[in-house]
């Protein structure tokens, strides 16, 4: 909310610098997020009074005027506006005067005609928005007077960034009001004296659940021509409302003084009385901005005997509204409860300064001498007649007024710091609370109507706090048990897997967890992934089911950054439909990495080769082994919908699939834009963070016997089912066993191909003999030879 | 005798200019080998009367020890002079960069996230994760934020159903700490939070790590006391704090924490709005309302709140300018940290 730090001086006019008062505003919870000043900087304007005005000679657009205002002689200007005419009077920048932006205004000579100054508009003057032409001032200013002084300007406009609990500082009286507590000094309403009735008509309000209080008057005749005052006008400006007419001003003003929303409508347009009611469905409003809307059967409406005329609390109708012709109107001043306003603004798309006030809490007492003061500034404007204050009451939709009970001993316990008894008293009771009574053990308090934010205990130690100062409150060093707990050892913390990681090249990003439901379909087509109902843009709008599609964006943004070279990785959640997680999901953490480019950086000492499907499972694969053996895991060729075929396995541990690694299908690979193949791994964080507890094997003190066995096998046999086969057969005496080589070409049936396998002998307690090792090696060829064909090379 | 002296002079000048070590063997073999001339010299002695013959041995042994020692030194020098050969033909430039991977390394927020849970680790905070999709009981309602409060106006939440929503800060997962263990609890909640907002100084997503300290009697001093420690330790430096009155529904009191501008000292600048103060947490009391909704009794157990911007700490711990860059994930910025 924006206030004029002169308005609230009015009110409340401590001893303290716009600075010092400003601050103290922030260090009591209400932020002030901007000082600007009310105009721009200029000097040497003053008012001036277009006393003649003549057509220029040779240009149609430009008059020359004789301006009154600077010396006792009469200045002769050239000025190009529509509005110049005679009997105005007009901000006159003189010969040396200085406009905002350093603009210095010199003798000119306009199509031959000398120009001594210039006549301005607002925006000339940074003063307001209007450039629709000269700015046009009231007959009372006095030609020759200091523009500054004439409308106040050294003022400055004071934003408050007011939390949602603190509607009662949505007003200059509520502000007021703190800066009183603050600075412990009176503050000084202005007397609102009630307005008596000099006419007897009168509107009748039934009023439903939800309306609190409707209080409603009649006033006739009014002359809605008459514009309001400067002064209004500037008030409205500077808190950041434009004047449109006098009666919108004065409602728009009484909401920016108490705080109290209100409207008018044109009596001429209202038949019967007033029916404050619930809208029937599908009901329809055009409102004052011209926005046609169906009604909800939620929504609190003003509707005369025919029809809705406004959204309570949030917006008026455009076809009771108050026009240029207006002559009779009816005022409206009613508390809604905050429950029933809240949220159908925004149901509507729509946000008043009316709803912000209702949903957040307006004083429910406020009503009567809201009606009145605007009574008062109206009739003063546009004159006519008033009727009598109607005032409808529903007690069950007013606020109780409440109660809250402060012990002594909760001060000094929730704050760690006890105040004095009458420094307590002083700072509730200048906040508007009411002690209703005490006790050795503390007082009772009641709460103000214009407080909604105070009910509990805890409210009234935050008051307490905000005024004496956060800052002057103590500080301690938390005193608590510090038990030791266990750590399982057997899961290996995520940071460790990171490490690991970085040190084999892999830079870790973050990617969102939303992603483009396109790319999310490339990588995962059969799932059906989450769409948020309101996206921040449709290619962040799939809750993704795989980290991959992150991963390809982040890889696609360097690629095209001349990234030659990508290894990276991402942990974190997928969001995978099904499972009795929130929103029937699983929520699973991941951690998948992905590799593009060359084996290795560029140097003088690398090999130029890309890198393969085996550089990224052998990163894996040492991953893996962090916490426990690798043969935990168990490699199988499998299927991907977004992978190579050939170049894919799924990943295995206790049985179950728990990963997946292989390169990018040549399509994926294409639709993503990529010149080289890409290879990829995700596997379930759980599965790889859960490790085994090392145990402990004596080593054996007789020698080891190495042999290599050739064999040749057809094409399709996998090195796992190899190795599988050959433990198998081997005994356990066998306690290593290595693939050392695999070749298929010149030399070899071209459907076959010759693995080379490395075994490991050694005994615990004994040194094997020749025979044994014969033997074993013996039962592998025929194993070998019968399940899988292979003979040796 | 005169022999010896010519042999010997003959062998050390021999010794003297063998260039490699099978020159110098011949010298040995040739001179003071079994069949060598010096050694041949002692076969000789027997023609010597008994007197005389003590005295010319010794006088064969001295010369002998004296080829023997010279052709030990040439050796030492030839051996010597070898392998210095060899280490310069074998020096390399060591200055060259070495072979194999270079490191990557960890995004600046997991950096970041990963400092402030340590600072918390050593004071006895255990850490405690959630799920991101979140239904709006422990999002919102357990948090005293019931439907239509104007609160929820300042999370611009994402909804994936009427239901569940992204959740706006890493709260649930306190309440969700509070539904399972009992006091005295001190946890932190460190993740990704979403709100549906972007501009240059939003993004959709961003991290959060959230504390929670429950137990007897735990008074805002301590809190404060807790909040100026962390920042303290976790900039490295003697920050200014301050405690501005705010507002959450889950807190009462509620304060905002500004430390003094890290850009400008205080002084005021751009990075500060000219105010000299930063924002850089939220905290308050535990409110009554939410330790109620996890059935945690209000009236014996107190406690308190925190929570922080992961982005906006590593933003001033390390002066990046532009918060979009930690979701943009090039190589060039995350390769800085
Ligand atoms: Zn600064």
């Amino acid at each position: 909310m924006k206030i004029s730090e002169s308005w609230l001086r009015e009110w409340v006019n401590p001893s303290v610098s716009t600075a010092e008062l400003c601050e103290q505003l922030t260090m009591a919870g209400l932020e002030v997020d901007g000082i600007e000043a009310v105009a721009g900087e200029f000097s040497g304007v003053v008012v001036g009074e277009i006393v003649e005005i003549e057509q220029h000679p040779d240009a149609d657009k430009l008059r020359v005027c004789a301006v009154a205002g600077n010396g006792d002689t009469l200045t002769q200007v050239v000025c190009g506006a529509t509005n110049a005419r005679k009997g105005i009077k007009v901000p006159f920048a003189t010969v040396g005067a200085v406009l905002p932006g350093n603009f210095k205004i010199k003798k000119a000579k306009l199509r031959g005609v000398e120009s001594f100054g210039m006549l301005c508009s607002q925006t000339e003057l940074q003063a307001g928005d209007d450039d629709s032409g000269l700015w046009e001032l009231p007959q009372e200013a006095e030609a020759g007077q200091c523009l500054r002084e004439f409308l106040s300007l050294e003022d400055k406009i004071i934003e408050v960034d007011l939390t949602p609990n603190r509607a009662d500082c949505l007003g200059v009286s509520g502000i007021a009001r703190e800066v009183g507590v603050l600075n412990s000094c009176p503050v000084n309403a202005p007397q609102i004296a009630p307005v008596k009735a000099t006419i007897d008509d009168q509107k009748q309000a039934s009023i439903k659940a939800g309306c609190g209080r409707y209080v409603s008057r009649i006033i006739r005749n009014i002359d809605i021509t008459r514009p309001s005052p400067l002064w209004l006008q500037e008030r409205l400006r500077r808190a950041g409302l434009r004047s449109i007419d006098a009666v919108v001003d004065v409602t728009n003003y009484v909401l920016l003084e108490l705080g109290q929303p209100m409207h008018a409508f044109d009596l001429a347009k209202v038949s019967g009385d007033i029916d404050v009611r619930m809208a029937k469905q599908g009901e329809a409003l055009t409102l004052l901005d011209g926005q046609e809307v169906t009604l909800k059967d939620d929504t609190l409406v003003i509707a005369d005997a025919n029809q809705a005329l406004a959204i309570a609390g949030i917006m008026g109708g455009l076809s009771s509204s108050v026009t240029k012709t207006t002559c009779d109107i009816i005022l409206e001043s009613a508390f809604f409860e905050p429950a029933i306003i809240a949220g159908k603004a925004r149901s509507y798309g729509l946000h008043t300064d009316s709803s912000h006030r209702f949903e957040r809490g307006v004083d429910y007492e406020l009503q009567v001498q809201a009606i009145e003061r605007a009574t008062g500034l109206l009739l003063d404007i546009v004159g006519g007649q008033a009727g009598a204050v109607v005032e409808e009451v529903n007690e069950a939709s007013l606020p109780k007024a409440a109660s809250v009970t402060l012990r002594r001993a909760k001060i000094a316990e929730g704050l760690g710091f006890a105040i004095d008894d009458e420094r307590v008293l002083d700072i509730l009771l200048r906040l508007g609370l009411t002690l209703k009574a005490q006790d050795d053990a503390g007082w009772t308090f009641g709460v103000p109507s214009h407080r909604f934010d105070i009910d509990i205990e805890a409210d009234l130690l935050e008051e307490l706090a905000r005024i004496y100062g956060y800052n002057n409150l103590p500080v301690t060093s938390l005193r608590a048990d510090l038990p030791i707990l266990p750590i399982n050892e057997v899961v290996t913390p995520l940071a460790r897997l990171r490490e690991s990681l970085v040190t084999q090249g892999y830079q870790e990003v973050i990617t969102y967890s939303f992603v483009e439901p396109k790319l999310q379909a490339l990588f995962d087509p059969n799932a059906d992934a989450v769409q948020l109902l309101n996206p921040i843009s449709a290619d962040l709008s799939a809750m993704r089911t795989s980290l991959l599609p992150g991963l390809a964006t982040a890889l696609m943004h360097n690629v095209n950054r001349q990234q030659p070279r990508v290894r990276i990785f991402e942990a974190g959640l997928t969001f995978v439909p099904g499972g009795t997680g929130p929103a029937g999901l699983t929520q699973e953490p991941m951690l998948a990495a992905l590799l593009y480019g060359d084996r290795f950086p560029e140097g003088w000492a690398q090999g130029k080769e890309k890198s393969d499907f085996f550089d990224l499972k052998g990163d894996l694969e040492r991953l893996l082994s962090l916490n426990g053996p690798l043969s935990d895991y168990d490699f199988q060729a499998g299927v991907h919908p977004a992978l190579h075929p050939g170049q894919t396995a799924t990943i295995h541990k206790a049985g179950r699939q728990i990963g997946i690694i292989g390169a990018l299908h040549p399509s994926t690979q294409r639709a993503l834009g990529l010149e080289e193949p890409c290879f990829v791994f995700e596997v379930e964080q759980s599965a790889v963070l859960g490790g085994q507890m090392p145990t402990f094997t004596a080593l054996s003190k007789y020698p080891e016997v190495r042999r290599d066995l050739a064999v040749v096998v057809d094409r399709g046999v996998s090195a796992q089912a190899l190795q599988d086969t050959v433990k198998e057969a081997a005994g356990d005496a066998l306690i290593n066993l290595k693939v050392f080589d695999v070749y298929s070409g010149k030399g070899i049936d071209p459907l076959r191909k010759s693995v080379g396998l490395g075994l490991t002998y050694q005994h615990p307690s004994r040194t094997l003999n020749d025979e044994e090792i014969n033997a074993s090696i013996a039962a592998v060829m025929a194993e070998l030879a019968s399940m899988f064909n292979a003979t040796l090379r | 005798m005169e022999n010896l002296d010519a042999l010997t002079n003959e062998a050390l000048e021999l010794v003297a200019k063998a260039e490699d070590l099978a020159a110098l063997d011949y010298v040995r073999v040739e001179y003071l080998g079994k069949k060598g001339k010096i050694t041949a010299l002692l076969k000789g002695l027997g023609k010597l009367s008994a007197e005389e013959r003590p005295a010319a041995g010794a006088e064969i042994n001295k010369a002998k020890a004296q080829v023997q020692e010279k052709l030990s030194a040439r050796k030492d020098t030839l051996e010597a002079d070898a392998i210095n050969a060899r280490l310069a033909n074998e020096t390399i430039d060591v200055t060259l960069g070495g072979r194999g991977q270079s490191a990557g390394g960890i995004h600046p927020v997991t950096r970041t996230l990963e400092r402030i849970s340590q600072i918390f680790k050593q004071a006895g905070y255990q850490v405690e994760e959630g799920p991101e999709i979140e239904d709006d009981y422990h999002n919102f309602e357990a948090l005293n934020i019931p439907s239509h409060h104007p609160a929820r106006a300042m999370h611009d939440t994402f909804y994936v159903d009427a239901k569940h929503v992204l959740r706006t800060h890493t709260s649930p997962v306190q309440v969700r700490t509070m539904e399972t263990q009992e006091p005295p609890i001190r946890v932190i909640c460190p993740g990704r939070v979403y709100r549906c907002d972007s501009d240059i100084t939003h993004t959709p997503m961003f991290h959060q790590v959230e504390g929670l300290v429950v137990d007897k009697q735990i008074s805002f001093a301590d809190l404060k006391g807790t909040v100026d420690q962390f920042l303290k330790a976790f900039f490295e430096a003697d920050v200014p704090v301050r405690f501005r009155p705010s507002y959450f529904p889950f807190t009462e009191p509620s304060a905002e924490v500004d430390i003094q501008c890290t850009q400008c000292g205080g002084k005021g600048c751009r990075v500060c709005k000219q105010t000299g103060w930063l924002e850089v947490m939220g905290c308050g009391m535990v409110h009554p309302n939410v330790f109620t909704s996890s059935n945690v009794d209000p009236n014996t157990y107190s406690g308190f709140a925190f929570g922080m911007g992961v982005e906006r700490l590593a933003m001033l711990r390390y002066g990046v300018n532009d918060l979009r860059l930690f979701f943009e994930n090039d190589l060039k910025f995350l390769g800085q940290f």
